[in-house]
């Protein structure tokens, strides 16, 4: 099968079970892409990673080479790497963050080498104590092995690592927010623009912030050259890609596949992969890429895993994680919980944002225990057209960070698809899933 | 004057991370953890110093700390359980085991069993959905829960049976870090400037053609 034929990039060691450890990186080729990057220029470092499209796994897909070509000829920057993974049903960077931490520690030490950072931070989501365990296990280990530190591996070039754990915040996964969260604030987001950190960062330095999974493709990238990479996927979606797959699908669990060369339905229903839905029930709907994409139909599972493809089908491949619903679901219940996470998470700004949340829930919670009213389906509409103006896709910004805009994507998802239930809901003051 | 609230032990790691950034302030939230280590929960006397230790005052440090979940201004007990409910876990039956789970351990959401044990909270998603219903204990994970394996966690909690695995609330990293440059920023900056004035020149020389932007070996 084409979905299980590309090399395993980033997940080659996950199965073994010492795999965070040095002496199975070592093992396994561990550190010899770093090894060769410092052999290198720095700027051909950069130049070999521009020419990957290697496109961030954060959940905003913008190309890694050029987001560091930004600063490469300005003054020294900061490298802030993003493990605060927190978008609901995305659970890939805590794999790697656990599952081999060094191959994250090589990828930041190539990256930093490339764009000459004086720094490295590694922002770690507060509630992965294992993860923060292991990475710091690691760098000590990094550290002793001398891949990090003083004079790397004889280079003459010097870096510190530091891992720094969140408390707790999903808007810190927001680039600026998790700047200002590392600055010992709030985790307010910042306001735009300037739209990169390149510009205006940590400290008010040029700052490169990438995701984790996008610096776990650099050791690889460094052994393997480039064209190997982009010899995967197809278009600007090259290499393989971390999905997350979870909800009603009998093996839930994380795949690296092939970009482009994989489908949706490939992921729900190949045997080695999703497997199917439990009972041989019916898909109703799937969540493409994290609870702020707009949800895709039955009809839509052949669509490739293809950023542009999806974005051009009006949604997201986003975090990287695909929620499956069978027939089962209750699309207003699913609405609901996801408009209450927002409305938690918001960080209270911006009025439309942390107003709007309120008001979705309360309405969508009404619904849901069958005092719903008539106009109330106008009335969300009207709320999310507030938030994004016309509903579009991707949203107009109306707010400082697009947390606000994403809102509506799963309220107008679920009223442009299942009007009818939601119409039920309203008359019958009950659902008809019982 | 009073002894101070933080121990010696927690006051020395806590220089040591203020070391670590070109701000102390950038300090304030992993302090906060090693505070949380120390009570279990945020006291006042720690926020005071916590705020002596980064140079900011108490209030700043209170007005950070209170936007942050994982940072609790009030006591809570020495086990906080976290049943995700959010969309995977949902759509796999997390609000029936919520409700179980309030019903075994005979507290609400959010509150604190009368000894003083264990506190539960509703959470929003803690990224093991392909394991759900979840919960964490400490921030140690649980997956795959059924109303019965929730009650035999409980029970193993009870006994310490699980104390090598979760430590008492607040304590998050067990591991302490060793090695560091040392070196101070001022010096690493300076030479990259250096470093970077050279790249610049070589690049000047180079532009006749487009050598100096050479894509380096690749596919070895
Ligand atoms: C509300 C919000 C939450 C985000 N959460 C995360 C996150 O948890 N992890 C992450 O890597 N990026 C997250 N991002 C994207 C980051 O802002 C940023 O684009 C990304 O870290 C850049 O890295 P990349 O280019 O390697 O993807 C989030 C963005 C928004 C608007
Ligand atoms: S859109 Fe929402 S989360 Fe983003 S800055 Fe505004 S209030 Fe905060
Ligand atoms: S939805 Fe529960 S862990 Fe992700």
């Amino acid at each position: 099968m084409t979905v299980t034929e590309a090399p395993r990039i980033v997940t080659s060691r996950l199965s073994h079970p010492d795999s965070h450890t040095l002496a199975r990186y070592l093992d396994t080729g561990g550190y010899r892409g770093l090894r060769k990057a410092l052999s290198m220029h720095p700027e051909a470092v950069g130049a070999e990673v521009e020419a990957l499209s290697l496109l961030g796994r954060g959940g905003a897909g913008f190309p890694a080479g050029r987001k560091w070509a930004m600063l490469r000829r300005g003054p020294v920057p900061y490298l802030v790497v993003n493990g605060d993974e927190s978008e609901p049903a995305t659970f890939k960077d805590r794999l790697l963050i656990e599952g081999d931490p060094h191959q994250i520690i090589e990828g930041i030490v190539i990256c930093a080498y490339a764009i000459q950072a004086a720094r490295a931070f590694l922002y770690v989501r507060g509630e992965f104590a294992l993860g923060l365990e292991r990475v710091t296990q690691a760098l000590n280990e990094a550290y002793e092995h001398g891949a990090v530190g003083a004079d790397i591996f004889g280079s003459g070039f010097s870096l510190d690592i530091v891992v720094h754990p969140g408390a707790g915040a999903y808007i810190c996964g927001e680039e600026t927010a998790l700047l200002e969260s590392l600055e010992g604030k709030r985790g307010f987001p910042r306001i735009k623009p300037p739209y990169f950190p390149a510009a205006i960062g940590l400290y008010g330095e040029p700052t490169v912030v990438n995701n984790v999974e996008t610096l776990s493709n650099l050791p690889w990238v460094m052994v393997n050259g480039a064209a190997a990479f982009t010899a995967l996927g197809a278009g600007r979606s090259t290499g393989t890609r971390l999905f997350a797959l979870s909800g009603h699908v009998n093996n839930p669990g994380v795949y690296e596949v092939e970009m482009v060369k994989t489908t949706f339905r490939d992921l729900v229903f190949d045997p080695v992969l999703g497997g199917g839905v439990p009972g041989g029930r019916q898909v109703k709907a799937i969540i493409p890429g994290g609870v702020s994409a707009p949800w895709f139909g039955p009809d839509q599972l052949e669509l490739p895993l293809d950023q542009d493809e999806v974005g051009a089908q009006g949604s997201m491949l986003g975090s990287g994680s695909v929620v499956v619903m069978d027939e089962t679901t209750c699309v207003v219940r699913a609405a609901w919980r996801i408009t209450r996470f927002f409305r938690r998470e918001s960080c209270g700004q911006c009025t439309p944002c942390r107003e709007g949340s309120g008001w979705l829930e309360n309405i969508l919670r009404r619904i849901e225990d069958g005092a719903g009213r008539r106009s109330d389906l106008e009335l969300l509409m009207d709320v999310c057209d507030n938030l994004a103006p016309e509903v579009s896709w991707p949203p107009q910004q109306t707010t400082i960070c697009v947390l606000g805009p994403s809102i509506p994507s799963s309220i107008a998802s679920g009223i442009r698809m299942f009007r009818d239930e939601f119409l039920v809901h309203v008359k019958d003051g009950r659902c008809p899933h019982g | 004057m009073t002894a101070p609230h933080l121990s010696e032990d927690t006051r020395a790691r806590a220089r040591q991370l203020v070391a670590l950034y070109p701000h102390p302030r950038s300090a304030l939230l992993p302090i906060c953890h090693l505070a949380q280590e120390q009570d279990g929960w945020l006291r006042p006397e720690a926020i005071v110093e916590i705020a002596e230790l980064v140079g900011v005052t108490p209030a700043e440090v209170m007005g950070t700390a209170s936007f942050y979940d994982m940072l609790h201004t009030e006591p809570l007990g020495r086990y906080l359980i976290t049943v995700c409910t959010n969309i995977a876990c949902l759509l796999q039956g997390a609000y029936e085991l919520l409700e179980h789970a309030q019903e075994h351990l005979e507290v609400r959401a959010g509150s604190t069993t009368a000894d003083g044990l264990f506190t539960l909270e509703e959470a929003e998603c803690l990224a093991d959905c392909g394991r759900a219903p979840v919960c964490q204990v400490n921030h140690r994970f649980f997956g795959d829960l059924t109303d019965g394996r929730f009650d035999e966690l409980v029970a193993d909690l009870r006994a310490g049976r699980l104390d090598d695995t979760v430590p008492p609330h607040g304590t998050l990293v067990r591991i302490r870090r060793q090695g560091g440059l040392g070196a101070d920023e001022g010096t690493i900056v300076a030479e990259r400037r250096a470093m970077a004035d050279a790249m610049a020149q070589r690049a000047a020389a180079a532009s006749g053609g487009p050598s100096g932007q050479g894509t380096g070996g690749g596919g070895s």
